[in-house]
């Protein structure tokens, strides 16, 4: 049993096969749910319904997606709510003043991008711990873009440009094909590239990676402007599936993030976790909120049941991880 | 002598310049830019206004002090101010209302300690958890509506004097005074020195660091509970967002005020003076009409630069 657990850290191989075993328990949990909605629930197998709680995994997903990279290296970002609502207000000023679409991407983008270098830099070259540094950025954020949009909303974007989230594509939403090619990239990334290898390594051993001749400073740096940037990619679909931007869009992304994150199995304490494991997570998140949804819950529970669920997902991973060793 | 045993206790004269001068930077900066600030009538009115601050940034010290964090505490004030609301407007009592609200935060605060210390759930996601619980329950118990009509005994808690002196004030000096004395003239004080610099000591001395830390947090939830009533009776009303993000601001006094986040030692005096400077920031920005939004950002970038400043002198 120890053997495993080693083996678990160190190559390659292993612990794929190890992370595949987990998250084919997460499918079956999903698949589970499915299977109770489908009975509690008669609209919940519509074609309809189905689309729509893809679509809206397909948002959890690209912010934790990102902040899968920063989990994985023992690290936090707590701005990713906040970033999202700057960037997609700044993206939709952008595009309201400039009248270009790919203008306003890009500037979003970028903003996202600028914000989560900013964070790498108070990890790494400041030293402050990621969770503290993550969340004064969320309070400058958040300051920043009620001040920047003054209790103003935007709305009314060009129509091409609202395709992004709310168009479909031979019957699936687009944000579905976005979150097909973003799971793809991820994962190759992060299982089969050094970088990416390298990222698992910081996150196992900060010190042995040093030490083997990794540049961990500028992996971290790429890990959260990568958070950074995927906050941006999201705050895109945002803006062109609501058609409209206002300054609390965020207030309510950051937990659902992270919840995705843990229980798709991404260890807080680093190096252990995968790309598809979060895009699972996240679907298994947006079931259960969908589902509370159908059975005319309350949107008033929906931070009660996604507190707990972070916290029942920690607990999980801790225990299963104590039980292997 | 017991403190010096434990851990080194906190050379005051390395760290009173730091919070010290970032206190009498904003107050020189605001007496020139901002007219009427220097007014007696202002400067009381910055006092009263933070000692909302000071329930929650006090007991913030000690958590942070074991090396913790309770990113829940203004959820968690949110609920109570609420609970406090609730019951006072169904009983008529003013001390029903506050017994409802010490009991749900020292609820909130006892489980905090029991996700960090029994499941060894790390501080920061075991109290991003129990956040989102308390405000959903805010929104739940309240049906996202303010709860108003509270009676005149709660009311009056914020405005009443005593000897001429602001009741709040008061009440946030009695909590001082005690937290001193709690920190730093009891055994339990100095357990709590050790729960940061060396939990192994606790053990060894037949002590359960667990229990200490459970109570630390217990602590804290019972102070936002306090804090409730004070935000009830200044709001005159209970409100589902009230005190969201609050606890930023007590995370900024405890940084500013120079407790390490890493290290586990603790400075009250310089959380007292944090608070102040936080009350003195936002005060300014006000008077010289900055948003709110701009008040938030600006003690974000004070937290920021004060960690920075930590992280310097621990390197040093």
């Amino acid at each position: 049993m120890t053997d495993i657990s080693k083996e678990a850290i160190v190559p390659p191989r292993s612990f794929l096969s190890q992370d595949a075993i987990q998250v084919f328990y997460r499918l079956l949990a999903a698949l589970l749910i499915c299977a109770v909605l489908a009975v509690l629930s008669d609209s919940f197998l519509s074609l309809g319904n189905i689309l729509n709680v893809l679509r809206q995994a397909s948002l959890t997903f690209f912010i934790a997606s990102g902040l899968t990279l920063v989990v994985l290296t023992a690290g936090l970002d707590l701005s990713v709510g906040a970033n999202v609502a700057l960037s997609a207000c700044i993206a939709g000023t952008v595009i309201h003043k400039t009248g270009s679409p790919a203008l306003g991407i890009l500037t979003g983008l970028a903003c996202g991008g600028i914000v989560g270098l900013l964070n790498g830099v108070m990890v790494t070259a400041l030293r402050i711990p990621s969770f503290i540094a993550t969340y004064g950025m969320l309070w400058v954020l958040n300051g920043l873009t009620y001040w920047y949009m003054a209790g103003e909303t935007l709305h009314g974007f060009p129509a091409g440009f609202r395709q992004i989230g709310s168009g479909y594509l031979f019957g699936l939403p687009i944000p579905v094909y976005l979150l097909l090619v973003f799971l793809g990239i991820g994962t190759l990334f992060a299982q089969r590239t050094i970088w990416g290898q390298e990222i698992y390594a910081i996150g196992a051993n900060p010190v042995a990676a040093r030490l083997s001749g990794i540049p961990v400073a500028r992996r971290l740096l790429l890990v959260y402007a990568v958070s950074g940037t995927m906050a941006g990619l999201a705050s895109i679909i945002f803006l062109s599936r609501l058609n409209s931007a206002e300054a609390d869009i965020g207030e309510s992304l950051t937990l659902p993030a992270i919840a995705a994150v843990l229980i798709g199995g991404t260890s807080l304490f680093g190096g252990v976790g995968t790309v598809f494991g979060t895009f699972i997570g996240a679907l298994i998140l947006t079931l259960v909120l969908n589902g509370m949804n159908l059975l005319s819950v309350s949107a008033n529970w929906q931070p009660l049941v996604t507190g707990i669920i972070v916290i029942l997902a920690v607990w999980l991973d801790m225990k299963t991880r104590r039980r292997a060793q | 002598m017991r403190e010096a045993a434990v851990v080194s206790e906190p050379n005051p004269l390395q760290r009173i310049p730091g919070v010290a001068i970032v206190l009498v930077l904003l107050i020189a900066l605001f007496s020139a830019i901002a007219p009427g600030f220097l007014s007696v009538a202002n400067l009381s009115n910055v006092l009263v206004q933070s000692t909302i601050l000071t329930m929650l940034a006090l007991p913030m010290t000690l958590i942070i002090m074991t090396e913790g964090l309770d990113l829940s505490m203004g959820a968690v004030l949110t609920l109570t101010s609420l609970c406090v609301a609730i019951v006072s407007l169904a009983t008529k009592s003013m001390l029903l209302g506050l017994g409802a609200g010490l009991l749900v935060g020292a609820a909130f605060g006892t489980v905090n300690g029991w996700l960090v210390a029994i499941l060894g759930i790390p501080p920061f996601v075991a109290t991003l958890g129990t956040l989102g619980m308390a405000q959903g329950l805010s929104l739940i118990v309240s049906d996202g509506q303010s709860v108003v009509g509270i009676p005149h005994s709660v009311r009056d808690i914020y405005s009443a004097t005593l000897l001429g002196v602001p009741l709040p004030i008061v009440m946030a000096l009695v909590t001082y005074a005690v937290f001193h004395g709690l920190l730093y003239h009891t055994r339990f004080g100095t357990y709590i020195f050790a729960l940061g610099g060396n939990r192994e000591a606790l053990r060894y001395a037949g002590l359960s660091p667990n229990r200490l830390l459970i109570a630390v947090y217990a602590i804290g939830g019972a102070m936002a509970g306090i804090a409730g009533l004070l935000m009830t009776a200044r709001m005159n009303s209970g409100h589902p967002t009230a005190g969201l993000g609050l606890e930023f601001d007590a995370i900024a006094a405890v940084a500013v005020g120079g407790t390490s986040f890493e290290r586990g030692n603790g400075w009250l005096l310089g959380t007292l003076l944090g608070v102040i400077a936080v009350g003195v920031l936002r005060n300014g920005l006000n008077l010289i009409s900055m948003p709110s939004s701009v008040q938030v950002a600006s003690v974000g970038v004070l937290v920021i630069v004060a960690l920075f400043l930590d992280g310097l002198r621990s390197r040093a």
